[in-house]
Protein backbone atom coordinates (compact mmCIF):
# COMPACT_ATOMS: atom_id res chain seq x y z
CA UNK A 1 0.00 0.00 0.00
CA UNK A 2 1.35 3.67 -1.03
CA UNK A 3 2.27 5.37 2.55
CA UNK A 4 2.32 8.49 -0.10
CA UNK A 5 -1.78 9.79 0.74
CA UNK A 6 -2.31 12.98 0.50
CA UNK A 7 -5.44 15.11 1.19
CA UNK A 8 -8.37 14.00 3.94
CA UNK A 9 -8.94 10.17 4.88
CA UNK A 10 -11.56 8.62 5.88
CA UNK A 11 -12.25 4.38 5.52
CA UNK A 12 -14.21 2.28 7.28
CA UNK A 13 -14.04 -0.83 7.01
CA UNK A 14 -14.70 -4.47 7.84
CA UNK A 15 -13.02 -7.41 7.53
CA UNK A 16 -12.66 -10.85 8.82
CA UNK A 17 -8.74 -11.34 9.09
CA UNK A 18 -6.45 -8.63 11.38
CA UNK A 19 -5.06 -5.65 10.85
CA UNK A 20 -1.77 -3.27 11.14
CA UNK A 21 -1.86 -0.69 13.54
CA UNK A 22 1.54 0.53 12.12
CA UNK A 23 0.21 0.53 8.48
CA UNK A 24 -2.58 2.41 9.34
CA UNK A 25 -1.11 4.90 11.68
CA UNK A 26 1.38 5.69 8.59
CA UNK A 27 -1.18 6.10 6.39
CA UNK A 28 -2.44 8.92 8.41
CA UNK A 29 0.84 10.35 9.80
CA UNK A 30 1.58 10.58 5.96
CA UNK A 31 -1.88 13.13 4.92
CA UNK A 32 0.11 16.28 5.06
CA UNK A 33 2.22 18.86 7.39
CA UNK A 34 -0.51 20.04 9.07
CA UNK A 35 -0.84 16.32 10.43
CA UNK A 36 0.27 16.88 14.37
CA UNK A 37 -1.61 14.42 16.47
CA UNK A 38 -2.99 10.74 15.34
CA UNK A 39 -4.39 9.43 18.00
CA UNK A 40 -5.65 5.10 18.42
CA UNK A 41 -7.41 2.40 20.10
CA UNK A 42 -7.65 -1.11 19.63
CA UNK A 43 -10.11 -3.31 21.24
CA UNK A 44 -9.03 -6.88 22.00
CA UNK A 45 -10.74 -9.70 22.80
CA UNK A 46 -10.88 -10.60 26.30
CA UNK A 47 -11.80 -13.20 28.68
CA UNK A 48 -12.59 -15.82 26.18
CA UNK A 49 -13.04 -16.42 22.63
CA UNK A 50 -15.67 -15.03 20.56
CA UNK A 51 -18.00 -15.30 17.38
CA UNK A 52 -18.80 -12.00 15.60
CA UNK A 53 -21.69 -12.22 13.27
CA UNK A 54 -22.50 -8.76 11.60
CA UNK A 55 -24.83 -7.22 9.40
CA UNK A 56 -23.19 -6.60 5.26
CA UNK A 57 -23.60 -3.82 3.68
CA UNK A 58 -25.31 -1.69 7.05
CA UNK A 59 -22.16 -2.54 9.19
CA UNK A 60 -20.24 0.06 6.22
CA UNK A 61 -22.55 2.15 6.14
CA UNK A 62 -23.55 3.28 9.87
CA UNK A 63 -19.64 3.17 10.50
CA UNK A 64 -19.08 5.82 7.86
CA UNK A 65 -21.88 7.62 9.32
CA UNK A 66 -20.24 7.96 12.46
CA UNK A 67 -17.42 9.37 10.70
CA UNK A 68 -19.59 11.83 9.29
CA UNK A 69 -20.67 12.79 12.56
CA UNK A 70 -17.21 12.82 13.64
CA UNK A 71 -15.67 15.19 11.00
CA UNK A 72 -18.89 17.48 11.48
CA UNK A 73 -17.37 18.19 15.29
CA UNK A 74 -13.98 18.24 15.13
CA UNK A 75 -11.16 19.42 12.43
CA UNK A 76 -10.23 16.09 11.40
CA UNK A 77 -7.41 15.38 8.57
CA UNK A 78 -8.14 11.59 8.29
CA UNK A 79 -9.91 8.95 10.58
CA UNK A 80 -9.85 4.77 9.68
CA UNK A 81 -12.13 2.37 11.69
CA UNK A 82 -11.69 -1.41 11.24
CA UNK A 83 -14.11 -4.16 12.74
CA UNK A 84 -12.94 -7.80 12.77
CA UNK A 85 -16.41 -10.31 12.44
CA UNK A 86 -15.91 -14.22 12.58
CA UNK A 87 -14.22 -15.99 15.11
CA UNK A 88 -11.77 -14.50 17.19
CA UNK A 89 -9.85 -15.59 19.89
CA UNK A 90 -8.58 -14.17 23.70
CA UNK A 91 -5.92 -11.41 23.08
CA UNK A 92 -6.78 -11.08 19.46
CA UNK A 93 -7.24 -7.26 17.94
CA UNK A 94 -11.38 -6.99 17.18
CA UNK A 95 -12.13 -2.75 16.53
CA UNK A 96 -9.19 0.15 15.63
CA UNK A 97 -9.86 3.79 15.53
CA UNK A 98 -7.20 5.87 14.19
CA UNK A 99 -7.80 9.75 14.14
CA UNK A 100 -5.61 12.72 12.61
CA UNK A 101 -5.85 16.09 13.73
CA UNK A 102 -3.47 19.43 13.79
CA UNK A 103 -3.73 19.36 17.32
CA UNK A 104 -4.11 16.28 20.07
CA UNK A 105 -7.59 17.50 21.89
CA UNK A 106 -9.63 16.64 18.43
CA UNK A 107 -7.62 13.51 17.87
CA UNK A 108 -8.46 12.40 21.43
CA UNK A 109 -11.75 13.35 21.85
CA UNK A 110 -12.71 12.16 17.99
CA UNK A 111 -11.09 8.52 18.59
CA UNK A 112 -13.54 8.56 21.90
CA UNK A 113 -16.39 10.16 20.28
CA UNK A 114 -15.77 7.18 17.39
CA UNK A 115 -15.43 4.30 19.76
CA UNK A 116 -18.78 5.01 21.78
CA UNK A 117 -20.84 5.15 18.56
CA UNK A 118 -19.40 2.29 17.32
CA UNK A 119 -20.75 0.33 20.14
CA UNK A 120 -24.18 1.50 19.98
CA UNK A 121 -24.81 1.99 16.03
CA UNK A 122 -22.58 -0.61 14.23
CA UNK A 123 -24.72 -3.71 13.43
CA UNK A 124 -22.20 -6.64 15.13
CA UNK A 125 -23.27 -9.02 17.73
CA UNK A 126 -20.46 -11.10 20.10
CA UNK A 127 -21.77 -14.40 21.00
CA UNK A 128 -19.24 -16.40 23.33
CA UNK A 129 -19.82 -20.35 23.30
CA UNK A 130 -23.34 -20.54 23.12
CA UNK A 131 -24.68 -17.41 24.33
CA UNK A 132 -25.60 -13.80 22.81
CA UNK A 133 -23.65 -11.21 24.56
CA UNK A 134 -25.95 -8.67 26.01
CA UNK A 135 -25.65 -5.29 25.23
CA UNK A 136 -24.62 -3.05 27.91
CA UNK A 137 -26.41 -0.27 29.43
CA UNK A 138 -23.40 1.45 30.20
CA UNK A 139 -22.29 1.71 26.21
CA UNK A 140 -25.69 3.60 25.55
CA UNK A 141 -24.87 6.17 28.10
CA UNK A 142 -21.36 6.84 26.69
CA UNK A 143 -22.70 7.46 23.31
CA UNK A 144 -25.69 9.60 25.08
CA UNK A 145 -23.23 11.76 26.46
CA UNK A 146 -22.34 13.20 22.90
CA UNK A 147 -25.51 14.66 22.71
CA UNK B 1 -43.08 -7.59 -1.31
CA UNK B 2 -40.56 -6.74 1.28
CA UNK B 3 -37.39 -8.64 2.45
CA UNK B 4 -37.09 -9.49 5.98
CA UNK B 5 -33.40 -10.34 7.69
CA UNK B 6 -32.70 -11.45 10.99
CA UNK B 7 -30.20 -11.40 13.36
CA UNK B 8 -28.15 -12.97 16.32
CA UNK B 9 -30.78 -14.55 18.69
CA UNK B 10 -33.54 -12.97 16.42
CA UNK B 11 -31.85 -15.62 13.71
CA UNK B 12 -32.12 -18.79 15.39
CA UNK B 13 -34.98 -18.36 17.18
CA UNK B 14 -36.94 -17.95 14.08
CA UNK B 15 -34.49 -20.20 12.25
CA UNK B 16 -33.83 -18.76 9.10
CA UNK B 17 -31.37 -15.89 8.28
CA UNK B 18 -34.26 -13.86 6.00
CA UNK B 19 -37.05 -14.53 4.44
CA UNK B 20 -40.18 -12.29 2.35
CA UNK B 21 -43.77 -11.17 3.20
CA UNK B 22 -46.09 -10.24 0.81
CA UNK B 23 -46.95 -5.94 0.97
CA UNK B 24 -48.28 -4.58 -1.65
CA UNK B 25 -49.23 -1.20 0.53
CA UNK B 26 -46.96 0.79 2.66
CA UNK B 27 -47.75 -0.14 6.28
CA UNK B 28 -46.03 0.81 9.60
CA UNK B 29 -43.34 -1.42 11.23
CA UNK B 30 -45.16 -2.29 14.02
CA UNK B 31 -48.21 -3.56 11.73
CA UNK B 32 -45.23 -5.56 9.67
CA UNK B 33 -44.26 -7.29 13.13
CA UNK B 34 -47.87 -8.06 14.07
CA UNK B 35 -48.09 -10.03 10.96
CA UNK B 36 -45.23 -12.11 11.43
CA UNK B 37 -46.25 -12.86 14.87
CA UNK B 38 -48.76 -14.85 13.14
CA UNK B 39 -46.15 -16.73 10.76
CA UNK B 40 -45.71 -19.37 13.21
CA UNK B 41 -44.94 -20.01 16.71
CA UNK B 42 -41.07 -19.47 16.41
CA UNK B 43 -42.14 -15.62 15.20
CA UNK B 44 -44.18 -15.22 18.11
CA UNK B 45 -41.45 -16.20 20.37
CA UNK B 46 -38.35 -13.74 18.86
CA UNK B 47 -40.76 -10.84 18.91
CA UNK B 48 -42.46 -11.45 21.72
CA UNK B 49 -40.87 -8.33 23.67
CA UNK B 50 -39.90 -5.50 21.34
CA UNK B 51 -38.42 -4.02 23.70
CA UNK B 52 -35.53 -6.25 23.17
CA UNK B 53 -35.82 -5.97 19.75
CA UNK B 54 -33.75 -3.15 16.88
CA UNK B 55 -34.76 -2.71 13.75
CA UNK B 56 -33.08 -0.80 10.59
CA UNK B 57 -35.42 -0.41 7.50
CA UNK B 58 -32.80 -0.36 4.02
CA UNK B 59 -30.03 -0.48 6.42
CA UNK B 60 -30.93 2.77 8.39
CA UNK B 61 -31.75 2.54 11.93
CA UNK B 62 -35.48 2.84 12.47
CA UNK B 63 -38.48 2.70 15.41
CA UNK B 64 -41.30 0.51 15.08
CA UNK B 65 -43.42 3.21 13.93
CA UNK B 66 -41.48 3.39 10.82
CA UNK B 67 -43.05 3.43 7.78
CA UNK B 68 -41.92 0.00 5.30
CA UNK B 69 -43.22 0.03 1.74
CA UNK B 70 -43.10 -2.46 -0.87
CA UNK B 71 -39.02 -2.81 -1.91
CA UNK B 72 -37.80 -2.66 1.45
CA UNK B 73 -35.58 -4.50 3.40
CA UNK B 74 -36.28 -4.83 7.06
CA UNK B 75 -34.02 -5.94 9.19
CA UNK B 76 -34.83 -7.17 12.86
CA UNK B 77 -31.98 -7.80 15.57
CA UNK B 78 -31.17 -7.26 19.04
CA UNK B 79 -29.49 -4.56 20.67
CA UNK B 80 -25.85 -4.55 18.98
CA UNK B 81 -22.67 -5.43 20.45
CA UNK B 82 -19.88 -4.81 18.50
CA UNK B 83 -16.82 -2.95 19.57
Amino acid sequence: MALEESGPLFEARVQAHSFELALEHKRLAALGPDVGAVVSFTGQVRDHGLELEHYPGMAERQMQAVLADARERWPLIGAIVVHRFGRLEVGEPIVLVLTASSHRAAAFSAAEFLMDWLKTRAPFWKRAGDAWVEAKAGDDAAAARWG
Amino acid sequence: MIKLVYFAWVRERIGVAEETLELDVPASLADIVNRLRDVSERHRAAFSDLARIRAAVNQDFVGFDATVAPGDEVALFPPVTGG
